[in-house]
Formats: structure tokens, sequence, C-alpha cells
């Protein structure tokens, strides 16, 4: 039971992640209709909002280790700790939080630009030309960030407070020994909130209904008088807000290296696939689903029966799922099913 | 019918033996140069250099390993051709180096991306050895990698000196004549390991594997499994996970109920790095099992990666190939010829290679040509000293070297930046040797 109630758990977290994604990318291609391969890079870009704030904020006096003599080797002390003491301690261990603030305009920006700069241009391309140049721009963007950070993961921490377990066994009536790690449960309830956010936008705000209407029918809403294209841009800086939000919250669980969009985005596009092209429901439900799924399926009793079975699990949902409803679970009638 | 018999006159002949030798004159040279040489694939011949192939993963998860290995090699080239201080050339014994190229001929390079990836890597090998006529392949930080480019340079005759590569297989049932290991393997890992483990520990331990689905990961745990379980450790269970899996939770948690009271990680690189940093979160260090702290052990760990994992690593036991705050004259050396090249210190990657280069540079010194048959016969069974990890032979029954080991743990507190994996025990070579014929294999023969 500890076991069952620990992959739930794990499986919704990992879903959270691939939730968030997959739900910029279908909100992407539902509204705008471009399939953007560089969305995974937009995740890893929000990690690394983190990373440089927190090299910002750990910019340190460096005392040199006298016993190296043939390159700098030194002990460093940031300057904030320095100035502020625990107060200069504090704003360093919450770099995460506070990097939730700095990426929001940043990834806005980044979005905006991206639309305008180029994404525009591909509108009426084929998909094909589409998923070419958005992959082009992802390695770009990954060769940027390594040539300024390296390739290796970078250690980020969560703050001290919520670094350690929960004893959430006992909540639930399973005993003190079951834990989970603060942070993950943290992410959990984050990607929750950025979902709700994210429909509440969509749904009870005027600006949504219209961009709900300009996804349904774009010609009408556009001969009404609306500038859809602008509202659409809008969107697309959002997808990237939800990307980038994504990817700074995931930096604890996953030391950031720039590689980590592409792990990512492979999967996400699986589950917009399975929920549905240009359905946010449907990529939520399924981000959700296969992050229990692919959980489920790496315990040692599952494997037992089926080896290998957690390494080829999402692409065997995909595969059913296209050959029984090619429009995916939620998909709209149509997509995907010419 | 009547045969016509044509006359044999001075004249005739004369003329005939002109024409014959104007025109053997007149050929192109380019169907019988070289026909006097050994008959070997890249014979430099008169030429003024030679040209050896670095080939390191210089993208993907390893590129910062691949760019300290290539810097390793530069260094090496230098060092090889007169330049700078000489590094380990200054140290090393025995030595036919003489500092000005091998055999007389200048050394030159060419690179390839291995890019972490088997064929990517036989690709860019077969690359170099085709199209840049290099005389041997060096290089790689994986296994798998090392495995499949062995195999290439055994099939075209060239010598590959592997890079990083911890398999037991690379110098075990996939050993080749070509190819040779300055590295440790998984097995020493163990057999250095297992004793700091059971004193510091103690014999009554229940140990949980996550293992790295591809050969090194296989020979790792069966290595820490032989030598853990030979004094008394139990093994709960050994868990294969994917090769990037990135997110680890799911492997994790059936750990916190397991029993155990150890958790191995049969991991490298970034697959350390998550999994470690993972355990950590889920409060493995802070358990009390059994009436035991909680444990958790790297068996192999590399100073580059360490850094990723953060204060994570602190306090680890793990096992490494060489640190550069070893002092040994050797690695002093190396340390501050690389320090001041670079400025920063070689992680033990760079060492290998760096090492592997000068060892078959020497090696065709000894052997007086670059007939690849002679310097695999003075690299067989080589003692040297003077490059770090004290005295060291490369057994010729599979071409491993057999050298000191150092056990490490995360440093507490370092000293710096760099001073990430303090070095516990420095495990003597007699502790870590075993027969050849426990991982089978055959080397192959010598002319291919």
């Amino acid at each position: 039971m500890d076991a069952i109630f620990l992959q739930i758990l794990n499986g919704l977290d990992k879903g959270g992640a691939y939730a968030l994604i997959a739900l910029g990318l279908t909100l992407v291609f539902g509204t705008l209709g471009v399939v953007n391969f560089a969305h995974g890079a937009l995740f890893m870009m929000g990690a690394f909002c983190v990373v440089t704030l927190q090299k910002v904020l750990t910019i340190a006096k460096r005392v040199k280790d006298p016993s190296v003599t043939f390159f700098d080797a030194y002990k460093e002390q940031p300057y904030l700790e320095i100035w502020f003491g625990d107060t200069g301690r504090a704003i360093i261990d919450y770099v995460v939080p506070i990097s939730i603030l700095l990426a929001i305009p940043i990834m806005l920006i980044v979005g905006v630009a991206m639309e305008r700069g180029l994404i525009r241009y591909f509108y009426k391309r084929a998909h094909a030309d589409q998923i070419l140049v958005t992959f082009g721009l992802a390695i770009v963007l990954q060769e940027i960030i390594k040539s300024f950070f390296g390739a290796n993961p970078i250690p980020v921490s969560a703050p001290h407070v919520v670094a350690g377990s929960a004893a959430i066994g006992s909540l639930v009536g399973l005993g003190d020994a079951v834990v989970y790690p603060w942070w993950r449960l943290i992410y959990l309830l984050f990607s929750g909130v950025v979902i709700f956010g994210v429909f509440a936008f969509l749904q009870y705000t005027t600006y949504g209904m219209v961009v709900r209407a300009g996804m349904a029918d774009r010609e009408t809403v556009g001969l009404l008088g609306i500038n859809i294209q602008r509202r659409f841009t809008i969107v697309f800086g959002l997808a990237t807000v939800v990307a980038g939000l994504a990817g700074v919250m995931y930096t604890p669980v996953l030391p950031p290296d720039y590689h980590m969009g592409m792990e990512f985005l492979v999967l996400s596009f699986v589950v917009v696939v399975v929920g549905g092209m240009g359905s946010l429901g449907g990529a939520v439900t399924a981000g959700f689903l296969l992050g229990v799924l692919q959980s489920f399926s790496s315990m040692t009793e599952v494997k037992a029966i089926i080896p290998g079975i957690d390494q080829i699990i999402i692409y065997l949902v995909a595969v059913v799922i296209l050959l029984v409803r090619p429009r995916g679970l939620m998909g709209r009638k149509g997509v995907m099913e010419s | 019918m009547t045969k016509r018999i044509i006359p044999v006159t001075r004249r005739g002949v004369l003329k005939g033996g002109s024409a014959l030798a104007g025109a053997a004159a007149l050929a192109p040279t380019i169907f019988v140069r070289g026909a006097w040489a050994e008959d070997f694939r890249n014979n430099p011949g008169s030429a003024g250099s030679v040209k050896l192939g670095f080939n390191v993963p210089q993208t993907g998860p390893y590129a910062d390993e691949g760019a300290d290995e290539l810097r390793a090699y530069l260094l090496a080239v230098k060092h090889l051709n007169g330049e700078g201080d000489g590094g380990m050339l200054n140290t090393m014994t025995p030595k036919s180096l003489k500092g000005n190229g091998i055999l007389g001929k200048k050394v030159e390079y060419v690179t390839g991306d291995t890019q972490t990836k088997s064929d990517a890597a036989r690709a860019s090998a077969k690359r170099m050895i085709e199209k840049d006529g290099v005389l041997m392949v060096t290089g790689g930080s994986s296994s798998g990698v090392a495995i499949a480019v062995q195999g290439l340079c055994q099939e075209m005759g060239i010598i590959f000196m592997a890079g990083l590569t911890h398999s037991n297989d690379t110098t075990g049932k996939d050993k080749r004549r070509y190819g040779f290991r300055h590295f440790f393997n998984a097995y020493m890992s163990g057999a250095a390991l297992g004793p700091v483990l059971e004193k510091e520990y103690g014999k009554e331990r229940r140990a949980y594997h996550l293992t790295a689905d591809y050969t090194w990961g296989w020979t790792q745990e069966e290595s820490m499994r032989k030598f853990t379980e030979g004094f008394g450790w139990e093994t709960v269970a050994a868990v294969k996970t994917p090769v990037g899996a990135g997110d680890f939770s799911q492997y994790i948690t059936p750990v916190l109920n397991s029993g155990a009271d150890v958790l191995v990680l049969n991991h490298y690189g970034k697959d350390m790095i998550n999994s470690l940093t993972q355990a950590v979160q889920f409060g493995l260090r802070d358990k009390q099992v059994n009436g035991k702290q909680f444990e958790i052990v790297v068996p192999l760990f590399s100073r580059l990666m360490a850094q990723g994992a953060g204060d994570a690593i602190k306090g680890i036991l793990g096992s490494t190939n060489w640190n550069w705050s070893l002092q040994d004259e050797g690695s002093k050396a190396f340390v501050k010829s690389f320090g001041q090249e670079y400025g920063a210190p070689p992680s033990m990657a760079a060492h290998t290679c760096y090492v592997q280069t000068l060892l078959y540079a020497n090696a065709c010194e000894m052997a007086g040509t670059f007939y690849p048959p002679e310097v695999i016969k003075a690299l067989e069974g080589f003692k040297f000293d003077g490059m770090g990890n004290g005295p060291t032979e490369y057994r010729a029954a599979d071409h491993q070297c057999f050298k000191d080991v150092l056990v490490v743990r995360g440093n507490e507190n370092p000293s710096s930046q760099f001073d990430l994996l303090k070095v516990v025990q420095q495990t003597p070579r007699s502790q870590v040797e075993y027969d050849p014929a426990i991982f089978g294999g055959e080397l192959g023969p010598y002319k291919v």
C-alpha cells in the first residue's frame, strides 16, 4: 500500500511537469497552429533563469588557498552574506522562489520576441517547416546556454526549510515511515495552481473568451474587428512563461543543464498527442495519466512480469491511442485524423 | 601456314630497353611508393609528422569531461614535441621518449566528437583513420563507446588507447589486441572500496542497488555485489534504471521501505548527479534503518561530475582512478603543467588520456617503428612508474593497467572549489589484481 501511494505521488509529480510543458505546447498549436519544437528549450531557459540569479546572488569574495600554487583555487564567501549576514544567506537560500519573479518578465519577452521575430513567418507553412525551424532554434538556444554555463549540471537547492521530506504517510494513515520530499509536493501544488490559472484565464476573462473564439474560428473573430493576431502573440508569450516557470520550479529536483529541455520535449509531445492536439484539458489529463503510468511501470513487481516496460510504456500508450483514437483522448474531431 | 620470325637485333634490344626505362621513370610514383616498407595502415613512411586521433565527447552530456580530455591531449602533444615544461616526461621511468616527437616525427592531431554514442564514435574514428590517416585513436567517456571503437580499431589495424572506460568488459570479454586501457575498472573499484565499506559500515548491512542499464552498470553492480556479499552484506534488491532517466523518484521510493540500510548507486555522470541529489531529497541520509544510519555509496566518483551534485556528495564514499591532490612526483608534474596551461586542475579523465598518449608514443620509441604489432608488443607487459598511482603494469594478458586505486569521500569541508574529493585510502595494486581468465574474452591476432 505504501509503495502504491508513493508511486501515485511520483506519477502526479512527474505528470505535473509533463502537463505544464504540454499545456504550453498545445496552447500554441491550438491558437497559432504551430508545432513548436523549441518549447523544451524554453523550459530549460526557465531553469537557467534560476542559475543566472544564483550566480549573481553568490558573487563572492575569494580567499585563495595558499597551498595551491599552479592555478587559482579559492574559497568563496558571497558578498550578500558578508554585507547582510543572515538576511543575505536567506536571500541566497530562497533563490528558486525569487527566480519566479525574474522568470515571468524574461520569459514573456523571450516568447513575444520569438513569435514576432520568427514564428509568425511560419504560420502558413507546412508543419514540417515549423518543426525544422523551431528545432533549429532549440539547438541555437541550447548552444548559447552551453557556451555560458558549460555542459555539466549545476546544483540548485530548494529553500532549506523545505529541503527535507514530509512525513506524509501519517496524514493518510500509512505511518511516519512514508515520507515524500517537501519540494516535490510544492511542485505538484504549483503545477495545479498554474494549470488552474491558465484555465481560469481562458475561461473566465473576456480576453480568454476572445482567444477561445479565435481558436474555434479565427476568421469570424477577425471579421468582428478584433486583432486576434495580437492576442495570439500574447498567448504565445503566456505559453512561454508557463514553460519557463515549470523549469524554474524543477531545478531543485533535476540539476539544470543545457540539454534538459530536449529530454522533456519528446515526452511532452507524446503527452500532447495522447491528450489530443490543441486540447488543453487533454494535455493536462494525459500528462498526469502518463506520469502515473510511468511510475507504476517502474515498480519491480511490474518489471518482473514485463521486463523493460518502464522504458516503453509512454510510447506504447501513444501507439495504442493513435491506432484506436487518432485525435487523442480529448482532441477535436478532424485534428490528426486525416 | 608459315610462322614469321622477328629477328632479335642489338639495335632492337637497345631501343626496347630504353623505352622500358623511360616508361618506368615517368610512371606515376603512386604505384610503387612505400612498396618497400612494412605493410600497415597509415604508415607515415618518410613523412616529417604523424597524426593521432583524439575522439572525445564534444557535445552531449559529457562535453565538459571531453573538453578536459582534449586539453590533456593537447598538453601531451606539446610535451611530446619538446614544448612546454615537459610534464610527466620528466618523471616517467623507464622512458624512451626524447621530446622530439615520436621517432623524430612531429606529432600532429585531429579531433572527433563521440557524442557519447557508440555509432557516432565509430563513425568519427573511422573518418579519422580513413580520411585523416591517424596512427592511433584515443579518448572517450563511456564504456559503450570504448568497446565499440575498440572493435573498429581491431578490424582496421589501428591501436586504440582507451580514455575513460570503467566496465570490466573493455578488458574482459570484449578485450582486443589493439585496445589498451590505463583507467581502472569496476572490479578494481569493488576490490578497493569493499574493505573500506566493511570497516566503516560493518559486516551486517542490507544493500539496495540502482544500476545503469548498460555494460558499465552491469559490471559495476556485479563487482560491488561480489565484494560486499563476500564479507557478509545482503543484497536486498538490484534494480536496473534506464540511462538518462532524469527523474529517479520511481526507483528511489521503493528503497524507503525495502529494509535496506545502504543504497549503492551504480550510476555515472548525469545519472549519478540526479539519482544522488534525489536520494538525498527523499531523506535517505537522515534515515535510521535496522538500528543503523542509512548510507549511500557511489562506486565511481569523478570530480567534474561531483560538482553537479553540490552538497549531496559530502561524506559519500566512492572510488576514483586519480586525483589532482596526489603528492607523487608524476602527479605533481602533471598538475603543474596542466594548471599553468589552463588555470584549473586536471580531471581523472584528463590524467588517463594524457598518460595514454605518452605511453603510446613511448612504445613506438621502444619498438623503433610505428608498425602496430611491434608497438603492441612493446606495450604488453610494460612496467613503468612516475605517472601517478605508483608502479604500474600494462598486463599482457588483457591490456589492463594495474596500479594503486583511490578510495575517496565527498569532502565535508572543501578548502577550494576544486577540493571536492578527499582521498581516504590509496589501495595497493596487489589488492585489486585478479586472474584475467575470470572475465573471458580473446585478444585476437597481432596482424589483421
